[in-house]
């Protein structure tokens, strides 16, 4: 088991600082200030990318949760993949609601408004931390895993819920741009490009720490492992020396 | 025997414990006044503040007991090794995790009508519509008892559960007190039509934990 120099991690993490290189170009110097919104709409580039982000982190988690439980699928590692998608995805959605923020004084004038998306990602957010709460919990993997994958589940049905919930309560929100056929040609060309490049670096930045991440808790695990094996050794050692 | 006379033999134990052990009487029940009295130093009373945000603070109260009343639920089966009782006992997890959530529920319920004395008396709500108050906040209970059901027993047995379960529950039962506070609303206001899309909504979630909990609870149960 090794922590570095696998091809394919080097290779991802080269990819993902070029991405992000191009990224800062296309964000900070290529792409025109928006004519409403100045310069701010350039922490567009990175709030929409994280909010993609943590969706597919929690949908990560949600998949290989079900894997787990599945009984044809079932392998710890499923579990471990779970645990280090939600922890990313909490680490992105909590940047979302700070670009939000930060994004929202300039444009709209506050730094938090009660609309329908900002309430319900932030209702996300807490739904998470509360999952990684519970991963955190000392327990026997095997339990741990079949009540982590349960407790990931049925925060996962929560989202529908919550999302439609906080939408009829109030909605503020400009409407998705970019999947909405209609609105398309509403982002102009180089911007769309700085979004794009966004989306991109952010993913591969997702899987780059989903790799290092997943291969961190493999080893925790094996130093666990490694500790128990130890200390029962060491008992039977001395077990051996007392006089009978 | 059936799932409903199971259920109905869980829900009767823990009933029976409440009547006997006058916890929920004695000190849920007068948190939630506390909780009501507390609203009312927080918002000046003089303002008329009080029974326009009456349908928010009770439900606030209803959960904030109810989180109580939940925790109260799985501590008693910590106790004397019962939870060894009930897992040995045969009775399907299905009817288990009904029984309880309809303990709960019955406990709430119960809570819910005395706090509605108090949100009309204390905070001069008047009441219309009562048809829709009473249909919504039925609907938001079984929601609530079902889905505090299920994280009650992932809680249950680990050593942070009375400060995990607090964050485990709240933001899973956001949606209940956002629609179970707009029906009401809607309904006290005199537009009782505009409650119905909460009504539903409050439906789908109660659907949702109780199929949650009818599959997940008895392999929690096993593990906890």
């Amino acid at each position: 088991m090794r922590f570095w120099a696998r091809r394919g991690t080097v290779v991802l993490g080269g990819l993902t600082a070029a991405s992000l290189v191009v990224l800062v170009v296309l964000g900070l110097f290529v792409s025109d200030p928006d004519f409403q919104q100045g310069d701010a709409v350039r922490l567009m580039y990175l709030h929409v990318p994280a909010a993609w982000v943590s969706y597919l982190a929690y949908g990560v988690t949600s998949l290989a949760s079900a894997l787990y439980l599945w009984k044809r699928t079932r392998a710890q590692a499923w579990d471990t993949l779970a645990g280090a998608s939600a922890e990313i995805g909490v680490l992105f959605t909590g940047l979302t609601l700070v670009l939000g923020s930060l994004w929202g004084r300039p444009v709209w004038n506050v730094w938090w408004a009660w609309d329908a998306r900002i309430v319900s990602t932030a209702v996300l957010f807490f739904l998470y931390l509360g999952y990684l709460a519970l991963r955190k919990v000392p327990a026997d993997p095997a339990v741990r895993a079949r009540r982590s994958a349960i407790a990931a589940l049925a925060a996962f049905v929560d989202v529908p819920v919550v999302h439609f919930s906080v939408e009829w309560w109030r909605t503020l929100h400009q409407k998705g741009t970019v999947f909405d056929r209609e609105l398309n040609p509403a982002i102009e060309g180089n911007l769309a490009w700085a979004l794009l490049s966004g989306v991109v670096a952010f993913t591969l930045l997702y899987l780059y720490l989903l790799e290092r991440r997943y291969r961190l808790a493999v080893m925790e695990e094996a130093i666990e492992g490694r500790a128990l094996d130890a200390a029962i050794a060491e008992r039977r050692a001395e077990a051996d020396v007392v006089p009978v | 025997m059936t799932l409903l006379r199971q259920a109905l033999l869980v829900a009767g134990k823990d009933l029976r414990i409440e009547v006997r052990s006058r916890v929920a009487l004695n000190q849920v029940l007068p948190f939630a006044g506390v909780v009501l009295l507390l609203f009312a130093f927080a918002l000046d009373p003089d303002r008329g503040l009080l029974p326009r945000v009456a349908p928010g603070l009770f439900w606030v109260a209803v959960l904030l007991a109810g989180l109580l009343a939940l925790s109260r639920a799985f501590a008693v089966e910590g106790e004397n090794g019962v939870r060894d009782a009930l897992r040995l006992s045969g009775l399907d997890g299905a009817a288990v995790f009904c029984g309880k959530a309809m303990a709960v529920a019955a406990q709430l319920l119960a809570l819910e009508v005395i706090l509605g004395f108090g949100v009309v008396v204390l905070y001069d709500l008047h009441l219309h519509n009562l048809g829709v108050v009473v249909a919504a906040s039925l609907i938001a209970t079984a929601g609530l008892a079902a889905a505090g059901t299920v994280y009650g027993v992932l809680a249950a047995g680990l050593r942070v559960r009375e400060t995990l379960f607090p964050l485990l529950v709240l933001p899973v039962v956001a949606p209940v007190m956002l629609g179970a506070t707009r029906a009401w609303e809607a309904a006290l206001s005199g537009a009782p039509s505009e409650a119905w899309p909460w009504v539903q909504l409050l439906v789908v979630f109660c659907v949702i934990y109780v199929t949650m909990g009818w599959l997940a609870f008895g392999p929690l149960l096993e593990e906890t």
